[in-house]
């Protein structure tokens, strides 16, 4: 049987099963200082015990909480800002000047600064957050807008569509492909963001979430818990990236305005 | 026509445009690319203002774009992506019509049914072939009960086969329902076939040629078909004297 007919799930498991093992033979085997990388073993019962006490759960929830809030915000600034350009040519103008200056500045460059601003409070990771996650929104927002077929929008005027109604009903629907990918690249942004963010905080206060999670296990050389965290930070981001491709399965895939894939 | 563009420009697309379309008649609009034929559907239809003179219908100005003049374009994205052939209906009833609930649907059925896709109702727009995505566009518009229906080259995306037979349909639905149609067409054919008058256009400059009557040509093989067609064609390709004789000079020049 080649590698080539197996279903595709049962191809990856293998591949995981298989990295998991090489990892937990070259710690058993090297007799590698648990110190420095921990088995497969160690980080599930890390993983178990944390799962167990609900701590896990807590930072998760942490981080999930200043990641929605801060990509909500800057989404609905980036769609705001988006819309404008449409509707304007200074609008446009402000959203190329904008995105030109701040879409190059990696946002947690940011944080020391939020930090003044708004204190080591998790406002401050939100802000940073928010600040990664609305130029993708807003410029493929933007280009969603523009390249709408004027097809459509002929087709929308000639129903008496305008305002608010023509936005909510055809072009927002019609603009949805590229929305998407921004809220994709935004969440990409906004994931990275985070955790460095919570990283710093680690340092600095106790704001919680996973990124002080992986620091504060650093202090008392607990690798094994480090790992843990970086496991659940792998498995989040893949699972978000399932859900984005449900929603796209869902509407722009089934109504064929996107390719699967 | 003149018109003013969204860069303000005012551009005059088609010299001292003057027509009138009568109720229930099918009004080709046939002329060469550039000629203004396009434009001027755009104009009756709202989408361009035109800069000088009037559009009237039933005797009151249009300035607008609305459902009383629903348009059918060649493009296949006129369908809204996102909503089936059915909901496509019910959704046009309802923001132009403000038609809503079981009433929508029975009238999205029927005129569904009207142009024979009532199988597809359920389907996205991506789902269907040109020719079905083009009978889904007619019944949208027919479902608005519009005062007339317009027509940019409907059938100039399909394939012969397919555009023949939604020709020989379109006469049928005209038959049953008596709207009025100005359909733009570059085919002699398809103007022949479906019109009551044609309006020939010739471009550079763009104006109008002639408006002939042609309601007594529907059968292909008939002498005054042919006849019509010897007409139309001299109109399109030959110009005006005038013309000819500036092209003459050029030439010698």
């Amino acid at each position: 049987m080649t590698w080539s007919r197996i279903p595709v799930a049962v191809r990856y498991a293998l591949l995981v099963l298989a990295i998991v093992i090489v990892w937990q033979a070259y710690v058993s085997l090297w007799h590698v200082n648990k110190l420095l990388v921990s088995s497969p073993l160690d980080v599930g019962a890390a993983l178990a015990e944390d799962l167990r006490s609900g701590k896990l759960f807590a930072v998760t929830f942490a981080t999930l909480q200043n990641l929605l809030v801060g990509m909500l915000a800057g989404a609905l600034v980036g769609f705001a800002l988006a819309s404008f350009a449409v509707f304007s040519k200074v609008g446009h103008d402000l959203l190329t000047v904008l995105s030109a200056i701040f879409n190059p500045l990696p946002s947690i460059a940011i944080l020391p600064l939020a930090m003044i601003w708004f204190g080591l409070r998790p406002e401050s990771i939100i802000f940073v957050v928010a600040l990664a996650s609305v130029w993708p929104v807003a410029i493929n927002t933007d280009t969603g807008f523009r390249t709408i077929s004027l097809t459509t929008q002929l087709a929308a005027r000639n129903l008496g569509l305008r305002g608010w109604r023509l936005v909510l009903d055809v072009l927002l629907p019609a603009a949805l492909p590229s929305i998407l990918s921004g809220l994709k690249s935004s969440w990409a942004f906004g994931w990275r963001t985070v955790v460095a963010a919570e990283l710093v905080f680690g340092v600095a206060g106790s704001a919680g979430g996973l990124g002080w999670y992986i620091n504060n296990a650093r202090y008392f050389l607990n690798t094994s818990t480090i790992f843990a965290g970086l496991v659940v930070i792998s498995v989040l981001g893949i699972l978000v990236e399932a859900i984005f491709g449900i929603v796209e399965r869902n509407t722009v895939v089934k109504w064929g305005m996107k390719r699967a894939g | 026509m003149e018109y003013v563009g969204l860069s303000g420009r005012r551009t005059l697309a088609v010299e001292n445009a003057s027509f009138d379309v009568r109720q229930g008649e099918t009004f080709v609009i046939i002329g060469p690319s550039g000629c203004g034929k396009t434009t001027l559907l755009k104009a009756i239809a709202g989408f361009l203002r035109p800069a000088r003179g009037r559009l009237l219908v039933d005797g009151s100005p249009a300035r607008e774009p609305g459902p009383d003049r629903a348009v059918v374009f060649q493009d296949f994205d006129q369908l809204f992506a996102w909503r089936t052939v059915r909901d496509n209906i019910v959704y046009a009833l309802r923001v132009a019509r403000n038609i809503r609930g079981s009433d929508a649907r029975k009238r999205a059925d029927d005129v569904l049914a009207l142009v024979d896709i009532t199988r597809a109702a359920d389907r996205y727009p991506h789902e269907l072939s040109g020719g079905m995505k083009q009978r889904a566009a007619i019944a949208r518009a027919l479902a608005l009960e519009p005062t007339m229906l317009l027509m940019d080259e409907p059938f100039g995306a399909l394939d012969a086969i397919t555009r023949n037979q939604l020709q020989i349909e379109l006469a049928n639905i005209h038959r049953r329902t008596g709207v009025t149609i100005v359909l733009v067409t570059h085919s002699i054919q398809e103007a022949l076939y479906l019109g009551d008058r044609v309006m020939v256009m010739t471009a550079h400059p763009a104006r109008i040629r002639e408006i002939v009557d042609t309601s007594g040509a529907r059968d292909v093989d008939t002498a005054h078909f042919a006849e019509l067609t010897g007409r139309l064609r001299e109109l399109l390709v030959h110009r005006d004297e005038d013309d000819i004789a500036d092209g003459d000079r050029a030439a010698r020049a």
